[in-house]
C-alpha cells in the first residue's frame, strides 16, 4: 500500500475526485501552477487543465463567492483558503449563503462545496498562522465542519466531502502535514511513511462524515478531541499511565454522539481537548452534551483543556499550545476527583 | 508647519432635504438618440465614455430615436408595457396587504419598473440571474405566477419556499431567477462564479448580477469585478442607481468617482450608463450587454440611472430625509407613462385602451390574490408545518436535528 504524508493524502483524494467527475474544480490563492503554498494541489493543473484548478486573485470573498455560484451552477468545487486565519473575509459568504442556499430556496439551488483550509498551531506561524477557528462554523445551520488528523482519513473525508450534497468546511491541521506530532516540540517527529496510518489505499474510498473513531481504546477516562490532539492525548496517556479511551470526533458537524456517549457511559470521566481558545469553543458543546447524556454516569466534573483565552502568541507558543504536560495534569486530576 | 490649518473631515450631502426645493440640475441628461452605439468587440478602452453619458431611446415627445433604438416590434413593446403595469399594480395590491396585517413586510419598484421587465427581454431560457429584492420585472415578465409569488409574499402553506424566507425574497431556479438572499451584495460575485462555471463547462448559458448603488460599496462588488475581469466571465454586472440606499443619498456610496459605471474602467470591463426609465433603451443595452456575454466577450458593467419613488420598503418613510415632491422632479419621468406615450406615438396605444388594461390587469391580479389568499395570509388560514421548519437544513437531516424536531414535537 502507498505511503503518503497528509499533503500527498489530500492532493490524492483530489486527483481522485477530480478523475471521477468533471464538475469538481479546484482553485485558491498560489494553488494552479505552484500547487499551493503546502502543495497539496501540485501538479492538477498540468493534468485537468487550467480551467479545472488555477490560480485566484487575493480574495477569500471571492473565492467562496464565486464558489457558491459555481455549486450553485452544478459544479462541485473544492477551493482552498490559504490559511484558516484568512477565512474571515469570506465569512458572510460561508454563513449567509452558502450554509443557507438549500434551505432558503426549498432545494431549488445548492451549494456542494468544500473549503479546505490549514488549521492549528506549532509552527511558529503566530496569530495569522495559528487559528483553529471551527467553533466559527460549527455554529452555523447549513455547514458541515471536518478536521482529520492522519492520512487515511484525510483523502477517505476529502472525497466523502467532495461527494457531499451539502456545504464542507474542512480544516486541516498543519503541524500534522507532514508527521503525527504529540506537542513534544523539542523532539523530531515520527514521519507518515513510519506510520500506520500513511499507509494510503490507492483510487476511490471514503470515510463516512459524522463518524468518530476510537483511536484508543480504555477504560479509565474519555478523552474528546481533534486533529493534533489526537496525539497530544495519545502521549499524555502514555506518559501519565492512564488507560484513556481516545475519540478522534473527525467530523465536529454533524456529531457522532452515540460514540462519544457510549464511550463515557462506560469510563465515567471526560475531558475535553482542542488548541482553540476555551471561551464558547467546541469544547464548551462537547461538556454540555456529554453532561446531558452521561450525568448519572459522571465521576468526576468534564475536564476542558484548550488554548488560552489569548491571541495565538509567537514567542510563547508552547505556553500557548496545550500539550501532553497539561493534558495529563488534567486528567490526573479527573481520575482523582 | 505651523501656518498650515488643521485637518477637517468632508462628508457629502444631497443638494436639498425635507422642506428645500428639489434640484436635480446636477443629472446631466443627454439627448435622446446622442449616444453612439459601439460593436459589441469594441475595444474597452475605445469606449470608455459609455461610462459617463447615458443612453437613452425615448425622446420628450415619445419618438424612439438613434442607434439603439429599433429593437422591439410595437407588440413587444405592448407586451412590456403590461409586465409593468402588471408589476406596479401587484406591489399596489402587496402595499396595501402588507398595511392590513397580511404579511410582515414589502419592497415596491415604483419608478423602476421598466429596469427589470425590459432587461428580462433581453435573456434566453437558462440564463440566471442572481437578483437583489427590488427587480421582481425578472419573475412577472419571465412568466412565474402573481399566485406564487403572493403565496411567497404571505408566507402560506402554498409558499414555494416553506415560510422559510422573509416576504418578496423569491427563488425560481426554473425562470432563472436565482434565490435572493436579502444580505446586500452577496449575490453578485456568485453571479460571476455561476458564469465562469458556465464557462468552465462549455455552456452557452449566461449569468446577470444585480446590485442597488449603495450595495456597491460592500467588498462582495469589487471581488465580483475583479473575477469577471480576471477571467473574462460571461456575465452581465448590473447596478441600479435608485438614487437613495434607504436614507443615504448616493453621494455617500460613489464618493469621488464620476459615475457608478466608472467603477468597471479600471477592471478594464465595458462599462455603460443607461436612462433605466427608458424601456428601450435598458432592453436595447441589456442585448448589447448580452450579446458580449454569449459571444464570449467577458463582462459588462451596466448602470440603469433611475429614481426610487417610493419607500425602501414597507419599514421606511422617506419624507423623512428627502424633499416629498422630488420624485416628480426627476428628470427622467416614470418609465410606464413613457412607454405608454410612446405606443401611442406609434399607432398601437390609446388612453382609452390603456385605462381598460389598467382594469384588466387589477382584475388578475385581484384574482390571484385571491387565489393565494385561500392558502392563508402570515397571521390566518393555511401556514407551513414546523416539520417543514426542521427540513431542508442538508440534504439528509443529521441526528442532532432530528432530535431536536422530535423535542419540538413534530
Amino acid at each position: 500500500m502507498p505511503r503518503m504524508t497528509m499533503i500527498e493524502a489530500i492532493r490524492d483524494a483530489l486527483d481522485v475526485s477530480m478523475g471521477r467527475d468533471e464538475g469538481v474544480v479546484v482553485f485558491g490563492e498560489d494553488v494552479g501552477y505552484f500547487g499551493g503554498v503546502f502543495r497539496c494541489t501540485a501538479g492538477l493543473q498540468q493534468k485537468y487543465g487550467r480551467t479545472r484548478c488555477f490560480d485566484a486573485p487575493i480574495s477569500e470573498l471571492g473565492i467562496v463567492g464565486t464558489a457558491i455560484g459555481m455549486a450553485a451552477y452544478g459544479l462541485k468545487p473544492c477551493v482552498e483558503v490559504q490559511f484558516a486565519d484568512y477565512v474571515y473575509p469570506a465569512y458572510d459568504q460561508i454563513v449567509s449563503e452558502a450554509a443557507r442556499l438549500r434551505y432558503r430556496s426549498n432545494g431549488q439551488f445548492t451549494c456542494p462545496m468544500v473549503i479546505r483550509m490549514p488549521t492549528g498551531g506549532g509552527i511558529f506561524g503566530g496569530q495569522t498562522h495559528s487559528q483553529s477557528p471551527e467553533a466559527l462554523f460549527t455554529h452555523v445551520s447549513g455547514l458541515k465542519v471536518v478536521e482529520p488528523s492522519n492520512p487515511v482519513d484525510a483523502k477517505g473525508l476529502l472525497i466523502a466531502a467532495i461527494e457531499d450534497p451539502d456545504p464542507v468546511i474542512f480544516l486541516e491541521p498543519k503541524r500534522l502535514y507532514n508527521g503525527p506530532f504529540d506537542g513534544h516540540h523539542d523532539r523530531p517527529i515520527t514521519p507518515w511513511s513510519k506510520h500506520a496510518l500513511g499507509e494510503v489505499e490507492a483510487g476511490h474510498y471514503t470515510v463516512p462524515l459524522g463518524k468518530a473513531s476510537v483511536r484508543r481504546e480504555g477504560s479509565a477516562l474519555t478523552v474528546l478531541t481533534y486533529g493534533t490532539m489526537v496525539y497530544v492525548a495519545e502521549a499524555a496517556a502514555e506518559e501519565t499511565g492512564i488507560d484513556a479511551e481516545i475519540i478522534d470526533l473527525r467530523t465536529l458537524l454533524p456529531l457522532d454522539l452515540d460514540t462519544i456517549t457510549a464511550s463515557v457511559k462506560k469510563t465515567g470521566r471526560c475531558v475535553v481537548v482542542h488548541e482553540a481558545t476555551l471561551t464558547s469553543g467546541f469544547g464548551a458543546e462537547l461538556a454540555a452534551l456529554v453532561q446531558q447524556h452521561c450525568f448519572y454516569n459522571l465521576e468526576a466534573p468534564i475536564a476542558r483543556v484548550t488554548g488560552w483565552d489569548t491571541p495565538y502568541p509567537h514567542a510563547q507558543e508552547w505556553e500557548y499550545f496545550p500539550g501532553p504536560a497539561r493534558l495529563g495534569e488534567a486528567m490526573r486530576e479527573a481520575m482523582e476527583a | 508647519m505651523a501656518d498650515q490649518p488643521p485637518l477637517s473631515l468632508y462628508v457629502p450631502e444631497p443638494a436639498v432635504r425635507p422642506g428645500d426645493t428639489p434640484d436635480f440640475s446636477n443629472v446631466i441628461i443627454p439627448k435622446a438618440g446622442s449616444v453612439d452605439r459601439p460593436p459589441v468587440d469594441a475595444d474597452p478602452e475605445s469606449i470608455r465614455d459609455l461610462a459617463f453619458s447615458i443612453i437613452r431611446v425615448l425622446n420628450r415627445k415619445g419618438e424612439a430615436v438613434g442607434p439603439w433604438s429599433g429593437l422591439l416590434t410595437p407588440d413587444e413593446l405592448l407586451e412590456g408595457l403590461k409586465h409593468m403595469m402588471t408589476l406596479r399594480a401587484f406591489d399596489a395590491r402587496m402595499q396595501t396587504a402588507q398595511r392590513q396585517g397580511k404579511t410582515s413586510f414589502y419592497m415596491q419598484h415604483m419608478g423602476e419598473e421598466a429596469v427589470s421587465c425590459a432587461f428580462r427581454q433581453a435573456l434566453e431560457p437558462g440564463d440566471m440571474n442572481f437578483p437583489t429584492y427590488r427587480q421582481a420585472g425578472l419573475l412577472i415578465a419571465g412568466g412565474y405566477p402573481m399566485v406564487d409569488m403572493m403565496n411567497q409574499i404571505y408566507s402560506n402553506e402554498a409558499d414555494p419556499l416553506k415560510g422559510r424566507q422573509l416576504p418578496i425574497m423569491y427563488s425560481s431556479k426554473e425562470h432563472g431567477f436565482f434565490s435572493i438572499s436579502g444580505n446586500l451584495g452577496t449575490q453578485f460575485v456568485q453571479a460571476v462564479g455561476w458564469a465562469m462555471a458556465s464557462a468552465i463547462s462549455k455552456d452557452t448559458r449566461v449569468a446577470a448580477g444585480w446590485i442597488g448603488d449603495g450595495s456597491t460599496a460592500e467588498s462582495d462588488f469589487h471581488a465580483a469585478l475583479v473575477f469577471a475581469s480576471t477571467y473574462h466571465a460571461p456575465v452581465v454586472l448590473n447596478i441600479v442607481n435608485n438614487q437613495w440606499a434607504i436614507s443615504t443619498f448616493q453621494g455617500i456610496a460613489r464618493g469621488g468617482s464620476g459615475t457608478f459605471a466608472a467603477r468597471g474602467l479600471g477592471f478594464g470591463i465595458p462599462s455603460l450608463r443607461v436612462d433605466g426609465n427608458d424601456y428601450l433603451a435598458v432592453h436595447a443595452v441589456a442585448k448589447w450587454a448580452v450579446e458580449r456575454a454569449r459571444r464570449n466577450l467577458g463582462p459588462t458593467l451596466v448602470e440603469y440611472v433611475t429614481y426610487r419613488v417610493g419607500a425602501h420598503s414597507t419599514s421606511d418613510d422617506p419624507s423623512a430625509y428627502r424633499p416629498k415632491a422630488e420624485s416628480d422632479a426627476w428628470p427622467l419621468g416614470d418609465p410606464v407613462l413613457r412607454l405608454k406615450n410612446h405606443l401611442i406615438k406609434l399607432g398601437a396605444w390609446s388612453d382609452e385602451r390603456h385605462t381598460q388594461a389598467e382594469a384588466e390587469i387589477l382584475d388578475t391580479v385581484i384574482a390571484a390574490q385571491k387565489e393565494a389568499e385561500k392558502h392563508g395570509t402570515l397571521h390566518s388560514g393555511g401556514k407551513p408545518s414546523t416539520r417543514d421548519m426542521f427540513e431542508g437544513v442538508y440534504e439528509e437531516m443529521p441526528p442532532h436535528l432530528r432530535r431536536q424536531r422530535q423535542q419540538a414535537g413534530v
